[in-house]
């Protein structure tokens, strides 16, 4: 039923194009490159369609989603730093409380296996309600949200032209904000040119240089193209973690106290502060940190400890440079200005 | 697909196995009654009643809901019964009777002596695409307050109340909430459980065109504080969904038993 309704929706759309403007492109969809590994999201169960997209994108921006109207997602999750809530240690919130945590930038999320700093979703579809009940996020209750947009004209017609429906599900809601958030993909950086062999993607010696650091000391956890291999592991930012507990408040277990999801370094220049608890506000402190500032406990990183005893990476003054030139070209502008995510 | 081939397979074991026995007698469908019939202290669970739990603490109930779900039927002979996956879903609320009187449909004509079900949601629905949760499922509506957003999953054994040793600063009061299904891709506790009882005499004997049997089960709700540990509300007045839970969810497996069966 939903691919007939995709269809249907696509090919209404071709016509409606046709008769239209000969620049306007059909509706694409997520852009899917080639350098990143198959989408983890089953978009077959909610295929992109460009009246979905415009119906998440609005309630994205919609401040009812909060228990007294006054935040929405986008408050903490903005378009030019890539969806992260810049100059926040951790997230300000409704009733001006901050959470515990670092927003964590909302780029490439059909290709993550788990969400937030713990894990605790594991499919994109689940990710607002957390949101939406969270006590210091947006603290409402999804039935009074719901009850709200059925309440509203304009989302009525919104959820009807997006799911060929007037009635407002649960499911409907959330899968209309996922294709939104499934449509916010950065994989237009320098590097990624590069990588593709695509004009604009030079690199200078000293971010060649810093693409062979990162591949050695880096790369072993902040993976694949997409900058993570999707594990939670301990990376020594401290060495008590009973204010924050990290995978274990979700998992239980013992072995997994300490351990954050390991956060993909693309758009990493506007996604400052660093760490899930916003400890260091440049790349250089993050690169110190690596470098000489691993503070050890029982679950620390087995690849944080040298053959020798020491913590953390070796690294020095000249790779530290050719470091922060290489994470410069992950920046990706096309899509940190693209006016289809911008309000 | 795969629950549809099982549900034949078991269909045709329990066809075989009703031929065998007594082929004029028993064939065709009927139904069943399940009632989840809540207890303390040997009798009909109150809410605002005072008990007292093994750790010798006062306390009064103002929430007993669970999940009950993956249905199994088996009869004398070993053949199971497994209830279509999409009717096995079923949230048991202490404050609304008509949750707790579960029907079964289209169940084949035969003599039941044990049932097998699980408390909480399997790890396959729990992960399941959101389109597919509806009913008592819908995070934002039937499952609403029985679902864990921050750790996505159900609630599956809510239990609250008050107690004068509870932290006076929190109105004295106690919740345990216990879920966890073992995890999506990294592993997490895993605190489904699944109970097998059996009929303490009488076969509930399902015969097309008759009336339902029933079952009719005790869940003794003070059980969550004994047996094998002890549970003290002072030392743990609050648990939601932590290592505790493990304590929690190894006392209430017994907390069901059948009392009787009554075949109309
Ligand atoms: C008050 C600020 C705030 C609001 C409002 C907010 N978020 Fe977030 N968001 C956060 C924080 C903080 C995190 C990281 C929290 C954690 O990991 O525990 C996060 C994480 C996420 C992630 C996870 C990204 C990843 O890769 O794991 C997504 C997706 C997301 N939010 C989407 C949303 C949506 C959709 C909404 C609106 C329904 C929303 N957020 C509202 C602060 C906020
Ligand atoms: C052992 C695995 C591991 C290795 C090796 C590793 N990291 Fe990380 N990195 C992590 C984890 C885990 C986090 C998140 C930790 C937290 O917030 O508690 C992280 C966070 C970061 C962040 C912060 C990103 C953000 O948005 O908050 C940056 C930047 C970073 N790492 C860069 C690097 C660089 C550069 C290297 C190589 C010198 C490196 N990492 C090596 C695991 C690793």
């Amino acid at each position: 039923m939903n691919k007939s309704t995709y269809l249907i929706v696509l090919f209404a759309w071709i016509f409606a194009s046709c008769g239209e403007k000969e620049h306007d492109q059909p509706f694409a969809g997520p852009q899917l490159p080639s350098n990143f590994p198959p989408p983890v999201y089953d978009l077959s169960l909610n295929p992109v369609t460009e009246a979905g997209f415009a119906l998440g994108k609005k309630l994205f921006y919609e401040k009812a989603l909060s228990r007294d109207s006054t935040i929405a997602c986008a408050d903490c999750h903005i378009s030019f730093s890539a969806f992260s809530h810049p100059e926040h240690p951790t997230s300000h919130g409704i009733d001006n409380l901050f959470g515990r945590r670092n927003a964590i930038a909302a780029q490439n999320l059909i290709w993550a296996k788990e969400f937030f700093w713990d894990g605790g979703v594991p499919n994109l579809d689940l990710v607002p309600l957390n949101a939406i009940q969270s006590p210091v996020e947006m603290d409402a209750n999804p039935a009074v949200v719901l009850e709200r947009l059925r309440q509203n004209a304009q989302y009525k017609a919104m959820f009807k032209a997006a799911f060929g429906t007037e009635e407002i599900t649960t499911a409907h809601f959330l899968q209309s904000l996922s294709q939104f958030m499934a449509m916010l993909v950065s994989a237009n950086s320098r590097y990624d040119k590069y990588v593709r062999g695509e004009s604009g993607g030079d690199l200078s010696s000293d971010e060649l240089a810093g693409l062979a650091v990162f591949k050695a000391k880096c790369a072993s956890c902040h993976d694949t193209d997409l900058f993570t291999d999707n594990s939670f592991r301990n990376n020594g930012i401290l060495n008590d973690f009973s204010f924050d507990r990290g995978r274990n408040e979700v998992s239980q277990l013992p072995e997994d106290v300490g351990k954050f999801r390991v956060p993909s370094l693309r758009n990493v220049t506007v996604t400052d502060p660093y760490m899930h608890n916003g400890k260091f506000k440049t790349l250089a402190m993050v690169l110190d940190h690596y470098a000489s500032g691993v503070q050890d406990s029982p679950t620390l990183d087995p690849l944080l400890r040298q053959p020798d005893g020491t913590l953390g990476i070796p690294l020095n003054a000249q790779e530290k440079t050719e470091l922060i030139a290489f994470l410069k070209t992950l920046d990706d502008e096309t899509f940190l200005r693209d006016v289809r995510f911008a309000q | 697909m795969q629950i549809k081939s099982l549900l034949f397979a078991a269909f045709c074991v329990l066809t075989i196995a009703a031929c065998k026995k007594d082929n004029d007698e028993i064939k065709g469908f009927g139904s069943i009654e399940i009632e989840f019939d809540n207890q303390a202290a040997g009798s009909a669970l109150v809410f605002g009643k005072d008990y007292t739990n093994a750790a010798g603490e006062s306390l009064q109930f103002t929430t007993f809901d669970y999940y009950i779900s993956n249905i199994v039927l088996v009869t004398a002979d070993g053949a199971r019964f497994v209830v279509p996956q999409e009717k096995s879903y079923f949230l048991c609320k202490h404050d609304d009777a008509d949750t707790r009187e579960i029907k079964i449909d289209d169940v084949p004509a035969g003599d039941y002596t044990s049932i097998e079900f699980m408390v909480g949601i399997d790890s396959a629905k729990s992960v399941s695409p959101i389109g597919e949760r509806t009913g008592v499922l819908d995070p934002a509506a039937g499952a609403n307050g029985h679902y864990w957003s921050w750790n996505s999953g159900y609630i599956f054994v809510k239990m609250e109340g008050t107690s004068p040793v509870a932290p006076p600063d929190f109105g004295n009061i106690f919740q345990y909430h216990v879920g966890l299904f073992g995890g999506f891709d990294s592993p997490t506790l895993n605190n489904l459980k699944t109970i097998k009882l059996t009929v303490p005499d009488e076969a509930a004997e399902v015969r097309e065109g008759k009336g339902a049997p029933h079952f009719h089960l005790f869940v003794d709700a003070m059980a969550i504080f004994s047996s094998p540990t002890n549970v003290s509300i002072a030392a743990t007045p609050f648990s939601h969904g932590d290592a505790f839970s493990a304590t929690l969810s190894a006392n209430y497996v017994d907390m069901f038993m059948i009392d009787h069966v009554h075949n109309p």
